[in-house]
């Protein structure tokens, strides 16, 4: 087994640490992982973008071209990632930074609206982890358990009183992306 | 021999080794200095030299104590080294003034600057003397060397530095003081100095260092004689003796 | 020890306090800043010695002068500020101390870029500083690697009393994995019967790498490849993924080799006899265990993130008695593994001739690949 997931937004979303706690609950379960991030002038105020990679074997390359997962949370990231995503991938996407739909068919495109949902639970900072929530459902990997888990091992102590709004953010995304899943025909949502 | 009679001793800190300077070269007093300075702290054995490039570069063979060889210029980044490692030991550097002021400037500035509790032994003969007597950072104006032999000229081979007014301006320097080594009285004066720089270390109050002006015959082509008056009285007025920073814990010190 | 998820460059400052570490002297410079800033708080905080030097130059001479004393000590750059510091690497070798440095390399020459590569492969292994003096050079694919290389260069640079450098691309450097840290060892100073550390209750010593007649510097000279043979008959280290039946064998250090795993992978999926040597020492190069491949196997593709530099050390051993081809990505710029995979499927179609540089078919490959034409 082997899934590559590609996270990606503007810097300031949340966009790196997202894909820290995705390798944590990884490492949790006993899987191999690696995460990287890009690097470079393009953290400071564009996008910033990290991959993450998780098997059960000896990992080879922690970069990829055309992955099976990603999440996308802004507009950039949306042109950029439904373009490489692998055919009869699934793509997150943060609803509330685009305006457009999917143009390509042959993936999986969940909309889900990250920031509405994050200032409901009452933190915009939250976003990454409704988005991340909504991953779990094309990652069963990873299941939303083991991402509480992790946050819980691996936050900051000074940060342990924004466990249950993360984990209410993750439950949310988790959610909205199965309504979102729903509505796809059943002889399409085949992974 | 009654001790009345004795006019000369190797000091402790100088091994058997006869040095290779030049007849009239000042480096073997301001070695001589130095030495006799460790020998009366008691510090021989728990001392570390950094030899320098350029006429003192073996120092090392002259000195008793454990010794170093660095890059040109280097020597007070490798003291940092030794002496950050071993925090009580004493750590010395010799160097000229093609080392020190031109290609090792940058090392010499930070040292100064973190206050590393190390001594630099400032030798300044107005030229590089190993190489065979070109223009240093500290030639005067108008002096010729073999790099420029119609004369320093500051148009286009600029003025020269003076390195003690420089160093003197930083916060972490606790001793910074010019002397020179032209006749017995400023060599006495010296070796104060050098004492008062080793002293320095010892309580850790910071770097410091003392600046010698000294002679190059070989290669001003002159003799050693009037070498010592070049320094006098072109040397001297160029580079005015003095101290040019005792911090106000420095002057505490009783010897 | 449980595995946490740590960052090479942080997993490398770590790994060498854990080590012993004793004093460390850097310069900040992308992408290997962490190091420096990992030990700024960290080295104080356990009363070892930390300095942000004025320059490369000032922080390999103040590696010098603390190596001097016996201590386990370091520095960590990146390719230009490397570049700076072959001066006092010289020395250190001339002076036949201990003395550990880290590479995290980029895209080069020049200023070039912060992204991943690894074309100071021939400053580290062959050159770099002036005069003949051979290193160690360790080139870890991952961050527990990483790790344990460290401290295995400390071990190896006092056993040999020569430099040990790591060499990783930036990409190492800034990955994060789950990894294991060794428990934490004090700053041990060994008694070396070298070391000038105050000549107290013995005879004084002098450490120089100034041999003036030149009889004795060609002893010196000697003397050091003497001992370089040690190493090479002693620590020679790599890694072998599917090696036992391949017809073709991929040979690639760090993240180029790690890469070509993940094709190597996807070939063998294919029933493509394909596998993979992963040098993690590249000097001493593993040329013994390549000169049996050779005997094996159909054609070699070496994969770097360079212009093929490792490849020279591939040609030497293979002599011509098999195809070499090559694969790099120079400039800062990693390989996706489908690149290398469609290099298997190229190898596997044949037919491949010896060449003498198959730089100059890779290049053309380029070329036609990238849609730029020579200048």
């Amino acid at each position: 087994m082997q899934k590559e997931i590609i996270i990606a937004g503007f810097g300031g979303q949340g966009v790196l640490f997202g894909g820290q706690v995705l390798a944590y609950a990884a490492m949790d379960n006993g899987l191999d992982v690696t995460w990287i991030p890009s690097y470079g002038p393009e953290m400071r105020g564009g996008t910033a973008n990290c991959t993450v990679v998780i098997a059960d074997h000896e990992i080879g390359s922690p970069l990829v071209k055309n992955p099976p997962l990603a999440i996308a949370l802004n507009l950039p990231s949306f042109d950029k990632y439904e373009e490489t995503l692998a055919p009869g991938g699934t793509l997150i996407v943060n609803q509330s930074m685009v305006d457009r739909a999917p143009k390509r068919t042959d993936i999986h495109v969940i909309m889900v609206p990250c920031n509405e949902i994050a200032e409901e639970i009452g933190d915009r900072k939250l976003l990454n982890m409704v988005a991340v929530g909504a991953l779990l459902t094309a990652l069963p990997e990873i299941k939303v358990e083991d991402v509480e888990k992790a946050l819980e091992g691996h936050l900051p102590a000074r940060h342990k009183h924004l466990l249950p709004k993360n984990y209410e953010a993750l439950k949310r995304g988790f959610e909205q992306a199965q309504r979102e899943w729903d509505k796809v025909p059943a002889e399409f949502s085949e992974q | 021999m009654t001790t009345e009679n004795l006019v000369y001793e190797r000091p402790e800190a100088f091994t058997e080794m006869p040095t290779h300077y030049c007849p009239g070269c000042t480096h073997g007093v301001a070695h001589r200095l130095v030495a006799e300075v460790l020998d009366e702290m008691g510090i021989v054995d728990k001392t570390i030299g950094v030899a320098p490039v350029g006429c003192a570069v073996f120092a090392y063979n002259y000195f008793a104590t454990d010794f170093v060889e660095a890059p040109h210029g280097r020597a007070p980044a490798m003291a940092t080294g030794v002496k950050r490692v071993l925090p009580d030991r004493v750590v010395f550097t010799y160097q000229g003034d093609g080392d020190l002021a031109s290609i090792g400037m940058g090392e010499i500035v930070h040292a100064a600057a973190r206050g590393e509790n190390i001594t630099v032994i400032f030798i300044n003969n107005a030229n590089y003397g190993m190489t065979g007597g070109q223009m240093a950072p500290t030639t005067l104006p108008g002096m010729k060397t073999s790099s420029s032999q119609s004369g320093r000229d500051v148009e286009t081979q600029g003025y020269p530095i003076k390195v003690s007014e420089m160093l003197s301006t930083l916060e972490g320097v606790g001793y910074c003081v010019r002397r020179s080594l032209h006749d017995p009285k400023n060599i006495r004066l010296a070796k104060k100095a050098i004492r008062a720089a080793f002293e320095t270390q010892v309580r850790g109050l910071g770097f410091s260092m003392v600046e010698l002006l000294s002679t190059c015959p070989t290669n001003w082509g002159i003799t050693p004689v009037n070498s010592l008056k070049f320094v006098e009285e072109h040397m001297v007025p160029a580079y005015p003796l003095g101290d040019y920073k005792v911090s106000d814990a420095v002057k505490q010190i009783k010897i | 020890m449980p595995r946490e998820l740590w960052k090479g460059n942080e997993a490398i400052a770590e790994s060498a306090v854990r080590a012993g570490l004793g004093a460390y002297f850097g310069y900040p410079i992308t992408p290997q800043t962490e190091i420096l800033e990992y030990l700024s708080r960290r080295m104080p905080e356990l009363g070892r010695a930390f300095v942000q030097a004025e320059s490369e130059l000032g922080a390999i001479n103040m590696v010098y002068g603390a190596a001097c004393t016996g201590a386990r000590v370091m520095s960590s750059s990146s390719s230009p500020g490397v570049s700076l510091m072959m001066e006092g690497l010289s020395y250190i070798a001339g002076t036949e101390i201990p003395a550990v440095l880290v590479n995290v390399m980029r895209g080069g020459p020049g200023l070039g870029n912060i992204a991943p590569a690894q074309s100071d492969y021939n400053q580290a292994v062959r050159g770099g500083g002036h005069g003949d003096y051979p290193r160690i050079v360790l080139a870890p694919a991952s961050v527990q690697e990483a790790i344990d290389l460290m401290a295995l260069s400390f071990d190896l640079a006092e056993k040999y009393r020569m430099i040990a450098m790591m060499i990783l691309d930036g990409s190492v450097g800034q990955m994060m994995e789950p990894a294991e840290m060794p428990a934490l060892q004090e700053p041990h100073r060994r008694e070396f019967d070298w070391a000038t550390n105050g000549a107290m209750n013995r005879e004084r010593r002098i450490l120089s790498s100034i041999y003036l007649d030149p009889h004795d510097e060609e002893k010196t000279n000697l003397r050091l490849l003497k001992n370089w043979k040690n190493v090479q008959a002693n620590e020679v280290r790599y890694k072998e993924y599917f090696l036992d039946d391949a017809k073709y064998v991929i040979v690639g250090f760090g993240t180029a080799g790690r890469v070509a795993l993940s094709a190597v992978r996807e070939a063998r999926a294919l029933g493509i006899k394909v596998g993979l040597l992963r040098p993690i020492t590249v000097s001493p190069f593993p040329y013994e265990a390549l000169d049996q491949l050779t005997g094996q196997v159909e054609a070699f593709l070496v994969t770097e993130m360079n212009m093929g530099q490792m490849l020279d050390d591939v040609l030497l051993t293979v002599r011509g008695r098999v195809p070499v081809e090559f694969y790099g990505r120079p400039g800062g710029v990693v390989p996706f593994h489908d690149e290398i995979l469609d290099e298997i499927h190229r190898l596997a179609s044949g037919p491949l001739a010896v060449s003498t540089d198959p730089r100059d078919s890779w290049l053309a490959r380029m070329y036609s690949n990238l849609k730029v034409t020579a200048q």
